[in-house]
């Protein structure tokens, strides 16, 4: 092996790196807030009887889950330029993972309602609670618990899926060291310390929703 | 007239056409190679102890949490660094196979443990060997288990295989962005290449939901 491994220059450019992480995190917390309420609106939307509505929800859901996210991240970044739209990097990652994270979140809260018998709806109607006591006491805590891990598991996935924003030339996490690498040469180095630092935010992110889930299910999931 | 850029035409499709064609065969590739591997790397997460399944299971956990992106930028730089370097498609076979590997060692591993242990012993009862036991019984009782999560995993290989194109790969959404580049018709050629990866995906996924559904009653 006569490689030599030169980490003195990653070091350098840590603030740089954090920064980048610091990003990173950013955009896939806000496009999961984002997407989770338009998923909410889709699959309010896909159980509505008018036609209309629930047929832009298919058409939503179908084209984010069967497509490729590159093939999102470039519709927004190159495609939408035919209308005269043309979006920052930032704000192309994002509303590409926005859009998908709505089309798989949609499914779930679908899912996690419908999983719920009507029984129960009209048992809590029989002792005599409100609709909202319904939803507030009933149908919200179990619905939540059902959908915690596929949203915890899809906000990883937006945090890995954001490291697209190299192609397009954003400034997080993977653009950063990009950026970096190609300024000083040292590829292996830099793509090591991305990838630990990657690594990173995903088991952090996994043990403080795993944290959560104990906080708010008392251990019964 | 000379133009910088020329408009899409027909003797384009020879390039589009390159382009699916290497997506088909990187995803194939990867979604047997990785199945295959998949299949064993479960079976042995099944079958051994705590300790080995923890070593197991947080080499996976790397190939898992960490962007495929950045594996490709590592895996390609690292043999190009090392003397060797490979041809763009045999490093994103090799580092595509692994991602593959990495989530199909887990579906057949719930698969396996989904069998239970009583029917194991059932079988042994009967004279069956062991190996009798895990081709007859085993095997096909949890791999049918499995199924709609297979699928689920293999359409999610065809689509990530787009990211080989950042190690240079002619991919289908490669040649799209060299079409673009040189005809600045972002809209048309992306619709294209959207409805290409919708037409494989979209009935393979409904066609996988239906069997959970199925199985489910």
């Amino acid at each position: 092996m006569d490689y030599e491994f030169h980490w003195n220059v990653v070091f350098q450019n840590m603030p740089q790196l954090l920064n980048g992480a610091f990003v990173t995190l950013h955009v896939s917390v806000l496009a999961m807030l984002l997407g989770v309420v338009i998923a909410i609106l889709l699959a309010i939307a896909k159980m509505n009887s008018t036609r209309f509505f629930s047929q832009v929800a298919t058409v939503w859901v179908e084209i984010a889950r069967n497509t490729p996210a590159l093939f999102q991240i470039y519709m927004a970044y190159f495609g939408l330029g035919a209308f005269g739209i043309h979006l920052s990097p930032y704000v192309a990652v994002l509303s590409a993972l926005v859009f998908i994270n709505a089309g798989y979140l949609t499914e779930t809260f679908r899912g996690g309602f419908q999983s719920i018998p009507s029984t129960q709806y009209s048992a809590s109607k029989s002792l005599g609670m409100t609709s909202i006591q319904t939803y507030r006491y009933i149908i919200l805590p179990q619905m939540l618990r059902r959908i915690y891990h596929p949203m915890t598991n899809q906000f990883v996935w937006s945090i890995l899926m954001s490291s697209l924003g190299i192609l397009v030339g954003m400034s997080e996490l993977s653009g950063t060291t990009q950026r970096l690498q190609s300024l000083s040469f040292r590829t292996l180095e830099f793509f090591i310390v991305a990838a630990v630092m990657y690594f990173v935010i995903t088991k952090l992110v996994l043990f403080g929703s795993s944290l959560l889930a104990r906080r708010l299910f008392k251990g019964e999931i | 007239m000379n133009s910088l850029f020329t408009p899409l035409s027909w003797s384009d499709s020879g390039l589009i056409l390159t382009g699916v064609w290497n997506t088909i065969i990187i995803s194939v590739v990867a979604i047997v190679v990785g199945t295959l591997l998949g299949l064993i790397v479960g079976f042995l997460r099944a079958e051994s102890n705590k300790a080995v399944n923890i070593l197991f299971g947080s080499v996976l956990d790397v190939l898992r949490s960490v962007p495929l992106i950045i594996q490709l930028i590592l895996f390609s730089t690292f043999v190009g660094a090392m003397g060797n370097p490979l041809a763009p498609f045999v490093a994103g076979s090799i580092v595509l196979s692994l991602y593959t590997m990495a989530f199909m060692s887990e579906v057949f591993r719930s698969g396996f443990e989904s069998v239970s242990p009583s029917m194991q012993t059932a079988a042994r009862s009967l004279g069956m060997t062991k190996w009798q036991t895990i081709y007859h019984v085993r095997l096909p009782i949890g791999l049918r288990a499995v199924f709609p999560s297979w699928l689920g995993v293999s359409l999610s290989v065809i689509k990530d295989s787009a990211l080989v194109s950042v190690i240079g790969y002619m991919e289908l959404l490669r040649t799209s962005e060299q079409l673009i580049s040189r005809t600045q018709q972002p809209l048309e050629i992306l619709i294209g290449v959207g409805i290409f990866y919708f037409i494989i995906s979209y009935p393979l996924s409904h066609y996988g939901r239906y069997v959970e559904r199925k199985m489910a009653i």
